[in-house]
């Protein structure tokens, strides 16, 4: 008798012949990319799941470079999703010249870039979600949060854009992070109006301890019964502002999510699927944990993975960010069990596949109010910027430079946030790509004295987040990016013993723990922040400069073991 | 309504929050056991505690208590400036026995449960929970 | 009084069968100043708080509950409670200051 897992297993056998999942490789090998190609899929089982996560209101197409690290806590390093680059590549028999090494790595993006364009668009999105239904009319499209959030158009229509592009794309349910930015009263009169489900079994109210959101929802699909069951961000009220939600408590709740599974069986359900905000450390850790899912879609982490990953009998669908990719993932389902699958990460080539008629003009109507700000140029830039990974990219460095000489600061910090998409050496700046990567309901640049040890203190806090063992401890960003301020990290000592020889550039003295240095900073969590918008200060800061150029930061010095 | 030094002492940074000064030293938490204890010995019991891995809000952590046998569980907070919760006393039309309230961290540390359990005898547990400056998360 | 409005609130459902475990929950308006907190004046805020809370059945206990200044503000407090017959919980708050609030709900049992 052969076991689920074994069934489960030869179907990652059987994708991984085939080239990585579905033959794609090859012709990207070939350096020659068509349509249909990138959406070749031979129908499997009787069910399909199209999941879509973490878009941050990118609805045109974007440059993402993906992170140079991303190291993760020491228990998983080496393991998907922490590999990157070359390790990457090796580990799914990538093509260093192909567009998946383009679309997946960072290394040689901005010559890779030239050969394959952008990415993403959430018109292209929609070609390649009408596609799958061609196939399988009945496909269930999920998304996985922080859809709301992340552009001007976004930021100024309160997430109406994205509510009306997401509903013109047919989502079947979603779960939340960002969307809560918008305040609690704005996530309810959407939600009172969204032709499809909100879902979050782990958001409850403060005073009763009592779900405030739907946890779950039925669907009927392929002759089965499918449940997906939502999971927000756990550490939305901690990561981001609770004032702008404060009867809201989220959390892991991983009792609780046994407990839907278990109810979800108990009413039928023949899949059980978590769409889930978790993050990729804590999916993989509640997936061990809790019996009885069949898949996981990830999200948070922005972490695209070119094949599931098997924990248990359980898939972990990892589908990137921005719009980047879409995953199908074709699922045979009987007898109450789903014994074998067949995945596709799909690339959203934004120069092969064709836009969607209907959904670019939807967009294009969605951009018009805001049409001349938007596309204004405010500057260049000479070199690749970007914000990926678990310290500072250019882009973060270019917004601490804006922090300190238009705020006459010594020392900047900006949150460890992983949207924002990247441009290309030579690119025009408009007013857009500031926005895209500042725009949010809380930006007021604050400026305020810290001491050193407070200095100390915070980092050390946010590496703890970042790299504790237990992903369950983890909050959720990455490192926040400092400016001015060069500093040692051993990520594997314990909380303490991690940050040293911090280093203040400017004197190129040691930071004195009781000197108090003057900080510019935006993103606070807390209530009454007072300042200007950050995407002013970046964007005088640009203006000033005309043309940027940003090398890499060696300022902080990345130790591990 | 805050008492935390997060809360009152709270300070804003890149989309961070920030402590700055350090709480008093509470009573030594050994103490605390042993005058719930009257220094009896301590054994494994089935007494569960549950909190969250990480807290939203230092001034109002959940956290759940529950063991069939105990006669009553105390709840302490070592690292607080006032370390005693509560203590609660099961009665007669107790369900299973168990308590959920919400609690005051000043900062990340073991909640720690005591059970006097009906034979007499004492059982702990405890719970980390992680206070933290939080934000950045994206 | 001091300037707030101690309202308990109480949720316990209105029917059981005979020997059923319920859920009782329980949350009260209280500031459970605990002594340590300094005013915007630099004074330090004299302990006020909540420090007991009793329920019973019939006139029978369910829980009786020491609380101490580590206990958040606005307590919530849930628990289990068997209810042999129909009757009537009661449940009192007793404040530092002498006060004594009250509440109670009844249920149906059969």
């Amino acid at each position: 008798m052969i076991s689920r897992r074994e069934f489960l297993q030869a179907s990652l056998a059987a994708s991984a012949l085939l080239g990585v999942q579905g033959g794609w490789s090859r012709v990207a090998a070939q350096q020659s990319l068509h349509q249909d190609d990138l959406l070749q899929f031979d129908t499997f089982g009787n069910v399909s799941l199209i999941h879509i996560t973490d878009i941050h209101a990118q609805l045109k197409p974007v440059w993402f470079r993906e992170a140079s690290v991303k190291l993760g806590a020491a228990p998983v390093r080496g393991q998907p999703p922490h590999l990157v680059g070359q390790d990457f590549l090796a580990h799914y028999g990538l093509d260093a010249t192909s567009a998946m090494a383009h679309a997946l790595t960072h290394d040689d993006f901005v010559a890779l870039g030239q050969a394959y364009g952008r990415m993403g668009g959430m018109d292209r999105v929609a070609t390649v979600v009408n596609a799958i239904r061609a196939d399988r009319p009945d496909a269930l499209l999920l998304d996985g949060g922080d859809t709301w959030h992340g552009s001007m158009t976004a930021l100024r229509s309160n997430g109406q854009d994205m509510v009306n592009v997401m509903n013109a794309l047919g989502v079947d349910a979603m779960t939340s992070h960002w969307e809560f930015t918008l305040g609690a009263d704005r996530v309810d009169e959407i939600v009172s109006d969204l032709p499809f489900a909100f879902l979050g079994q782990n958001i409850f109210d403060t005073d009763w301890n009592e779900p405030v959101y739907d946890p779950y929802r039925l669907f009927e699909r392929g002759g089965v019964r499918v449940a997906v069951i939502g999971q927000a961000f756990p550490y939305t009220p901690i990561a981001n502002p609770s004032w702008m939600f404060p009867g809201l408590s989220f959390g892991i709740r991983e009792q609780r999510m046994q407990d839907m599974v278990n109810e979800v069986r108990g009413q039928g359900a023949d899949l059980v699927v978590v769409l889930s905000h978790n993050g990729f450390d804590v999916d993989r850790q509640m997936a061990a944990r809790v019996q009885g899912i069949d898949v996981v879609l990830t999200g948070h982490t922005h972490d695209a993975l070119p094949e599931p990953l098997l924990v248990g009998e359980t898939l972990l669908i990892a589908s990137g960010s921005n719009g980047k990719f879409v995953t199908r993932l074709d699922l045979d389902v009987r007898d109450g069990r789903m014994m074998g699958f067949r995945h596709k990460l799909i690339p959203v080539f934004a120069d092969v596949i064709e836009p969607d008629a209907d959904m670019a003009a939807l967009i294009d109507a969605e951009r018009a109010p805001y049409l001349n700000e938007l596309t204004e140029v405010v500057g260049h830039t000479d070199s690749l910027l970007y914000r990926r990974g678990n310290f500072n990219g250019t882009w973060d460095d270019l917004i601490c430079n804006a922090l300190m000489v238009e705020r006459d600061a010594e020392i900047a910090l900006s949150p460890g946030v992983r949207w924002g998409p990247s441009l290309m050496p030579g690119d025009a700046i408009t007013r857009e790509d500031i926005y895209s990567m500042t725009a949010m309901s809380y930006g007021q640049v604050y400026r305020r004295e810290m001491t050193g040890a407070e200095l100390h203190g915070a980092l050390e806090d946010i590496a703890e987040n970042l790299f504790h063992p237990d992903p369950y401890f983890q909050q959720g960003g990455d490192m926040v990016r400092v400016g001015g301020l060069g500093y040692r990290i051993a990520v594997d000592a314990p909380m303490g013993e991690r940050i040293s020889d911090m280093v203040h550039l400017a004197s190129g003295e040691a930071v004195d723990m009781d000197r108090a240095y003057m900080v510019a900073g935006w993103a606070s969590v807390n209530e009454g922040t007072q300042g200007p918008q950050i995407w002013d200060v970046v964007e005088s800061y640009i203006r000033q400069q005309g043309r940027v150029s940003v090398p890499e930061s060696t300022n902080i010095e990345v130790v591990t073991g | 309504m805050g008492y935390s030094r997060r809360h009152t002492l709270a300070m804003g940074l890149g989309g961070l929050f920030v402590t700055v000064v350090p709480i008093r030293v509470s009573a030594d938490a050994e103490g605390l056991i042993e005058a719930f204890t009257g220094g009896a010995e301590i054994v494994e019991g089935p007494l569960d505690i549950s909190a969250p891995e990480i807290a939203e809000n230092g001034n109002a952590v959940p956290v759940t208590v529950t063991c069939p046998d105990a006669k009553s569980i105390r709840i302490l907070a070592p690292a607080n400036p006032n370390p005693e919760v509560c203590t609660v006393h099961f009665g007669p039309l107790a369900g299973r026995h168990s308590l959920t309230t919400r609690i005051r961290m000043a900062e990340t540390m073991d909640v720690i449960a005591l059970a006097e359990m009906a034979d007499g005898t004492f059982v702990q547990a405890a719970a980390n929970v992680r206070v933290t400056i939080g934000g950045c998360g994206g | 009084m001091s300037g707030f409005d101690a309202r308990p609130r109480v949720r316990v459902p209105r029917t059981a069968s005979v020997d059923e475990v319920v859920l009782v929950r329980t949350l009260i308006n209280h500031p459970m100043e605990n002594g340590h907190r300094i005013d915007t004046d630099g004074n330090t805020v004299p302990r006020h708080i909540i420090n007991r809370f009793t329920c019973t059945f019939n006139g029978e206990t369910v829980i009786d509950m020491e609380i101490e200044p580590s206990l958040s503000a606005n307590p919530f407090i849930e628990f289990e409670a068997r209810v042999p017959e129909s009757g009537e919980f009661a449940f009192t708050w007793l404040d530092d200051d002498g006060s004594v609030y009250e509440d109670s709900a009844s249920i149906t049992v059969g």
